[in-house]
């Protein structure tokens, strides 16, 4: 089913160690994933988190959204988180979005902090720092948006010249034939195994390319945000529909990003959390057996 | 050296996960704390010398249509200093309101209004970005600063535009934080001080500034977030450094801990 070129792409320093034990089944290691991958993973962990976190902090500063050039209070926003007094003398949480509006009271819009409510979009629980402030939260993000950048970039050269991306990670025209049967393999928790489980799937292979596109997204959405950028190559603002679209599509790609974590850790969780986490820190995966 | 190559793989990566634990654990102290403020300084500093670094003299804020303007622009920060003195600026129209230019100048100047509207005019409608993330499009007609500067004469060792303000803000409580009052004031560089774009502004949207928006006289920094664009200017002083005044980090927002480069 497999060639031995997709055994040698997967580790591009492949070297296949079978350990023989006569009492057990002969139970394959391999080396999955590079120090490279590695290090560009663990990063992305670290950074994702405090931009996440820092980021929710930011938001709240105006805890609205808009599309177009500009947006402010007297704006109409599609997404907004806020607080209302109702006539009982309660206040209320309150998460607007489109025409719809949700009570979202302890949560979002109207929160505790350190035991007293206050209004804050996202609740305490959430954000980098927990307490509100602009300023902090602003530091945090800058540093790990570097960090992030970096890392990027030094993962998009290395991928390349490696043709990691290019082999490992973009599906091929045969490998997207294979969506329907991989969407029912997930669907019963079937992973695969011997050979197959050395390369990535096909809807593997779409949510890293995926989250790929989203971070460089979140990197260029961020800079538009940036008044010094915007002078510098003007044309961002044009592509992305002015600034607050920018702002807008710089949140709504983190919550996709939130959203690839949660399925990637349950996916980890669902494959054997010891092994793959095992596999992302000295590179060395336990290939599971036919039969197992 | 030597040990290093002792140290196995399986220490270091213990090391980078405690550490990492470390980080996350002690986000809130390490957020106040002063050692960790140089980690925060040295990332702004790569910021403010990268985008320097691409933005050459003549790069120019994107500027809008009439139609592009804001229906209602956001007034935030200080809506009327309200002292007695400013009161009654208000009340003569701003007939007696001066501009000093003065420090490291070879000739310190005092213009009223009437001054100002008789030098050459700029207007330009741009987008104020807010720190907190909001937007809003305006016309702003003005002098160029580097018009002022120019007719005061730098002297040597002149780095620093420092604009004194008319208010004194509470702070402001969508911006988190110490909410701590101070009089208003804010500095840039020369560099953006001589910029094309860069001006004292008179009026808005066609008509004289309001108070909520700065009256009589704001800066325009185009190419910088909302904070940096001083509201009721009364005195340029230009200076070679700004540690002695007020807090020592060039601005009311500076001082309550953000960033002096708000090119972001």
């Amino acid at each position: 089913m497999l060639s031995g070129g997709t055994h040698v792409a997967m580790g591009a320093m492949s070297d296949t160690v079978l350990a023989n034990e006569p009492s057990r089944p002969r139970r394959e290691i391999f080396y999955r994933h590079t120090a490279w991958v590695r290090a560009w993973h663990w990063i992305n962990a670290l950074a994702i988190l405090f931009l996440l976190g820092s980021g929710l902090n930011i938001f709240n500063a105006h805890p609205r959204l808009y599309w177009g050039r500009y947006g402010a209070d007297a704006d109409t926003p599609f997404f907004a988180l806020g607080s209302v007094d109702a006539a009982d003398g309660t206040t209320h949480g309150i998460t607007q979005i489109g025409a719809w509006q949700f009570d979202t009271t302890g949560v979002l819009g109207w929160s505790q902090t350190g035991g007293e409510y206050s209004a804050r979009g996202w609740p305490a629980w959430m954000t980098i720092p927990s307490f509100q402030d602009l300023a902090d939260a602003r530091h945090w993000h800058f540093l790990f948006a570097w960090i992030l950048a970096i890392n990027l970039l030094v993962y998009l050269v290395w991928s390349l010249r490696r043709r990691h991306l290019q082999r490992d990670i973009v599906p091929s025209a045969a490998d997207l034939k294979t969506i329907p049967r991989s969407i029912l393999d997930h669907i019963r928790f079937k992973h695969p195994t011997g050979e197959a489980a050395k390369r990535y799937n096909v809807l593997q292979r779409l949510a890293y390319l995926g989250v790929l596109l989203l971070i460089c997204l979140m990197v260029v959405t961020g800079l538009t945000m940036s008044p010094a950028f915007n002078a510098i190559f003007p044309w961002s603002l044009d592509i992305l529909g002015g600034r607050q679209s920018a702002r807008s599509l710089h949140f709504l790609s983190a919550g996709l990003i939130l959203l690839f974590v949660f399925v990637h850790v349950a996916e980890v969780f669902i494959a054997g959390v010891f092994n793959e986490v095992r596999s992302m820190i000295t590179g060395y995966f336990t290939v599971p057996g036919e039969h197992e | 050296m030597a040990d290093w190559g002792k140290i196995s793989r399986r220490t270091a990566m213990t090391a980078a996960v405690g550490g990492a634990g470390a980080l996350i654990w002690n986000v809130n102290n390490l957020t106040l704390s002063p050692d960790f403020a140089h980690v925060f300084h040295a990332v702004e500093d790569w910021t403010r010398l990268s985008q320097r670094a691409l933005l050459i003299p003549g790069r120019m804020a994107p500027e809008y249509a009439m139609k592009d303007i804001s229906p209602t622009f956001k007034p935030n920060g200080t809506l009327d200093p309200g002292t007695d003195d400013y009161n009654a600026h208000v009340a003569q129209g701003f007939a007696n309101w001066r501009l000093r230019v003065d420090g490291l100048v070879r000739k310190p100047l005092s213009l009223s209004i009437r001054d100002l509207r008789r030098l050459p005019a700029r207007t330009q409608i741009t987008k104020h970005d807010c720190v907190e993330g909001w937007t809003a499009i305006g016309m702003w007609t003005g002098v160029q600063l580097g018009l002022l500067l120019t007719a005061a004469g730098m002297l040597p060792g002149a780095r620093y535009a420092v604009f004194h303000c008319a208010d004194n803000l509470d702070g402001e409580a969508s911006k988190g934080g110490e909410q701590s009052p101070g009089q208003y004031y804010e500095s840039i560089d020369l560099n953006d001080a001589f910029h094309p774009q860069t001006i004292i502004a008179y009026g808005m949207n066609g008509r004289n500034l309001a108070v909520a928006h700065g009256a009589p006289l704001r800066l325009r920094v185009e190419r910088q977030l909302g904070y940096k664009h001083a509201k009721y200017v009364q005195h340029i002083e230009i200076v070679s450094g700004f540690a002695s005044i007020a807090g020592g980090r060039g601005g009311y927002w500076e001082d309550r801990g953000y960033e002096w480069y708000a090119g972001i």
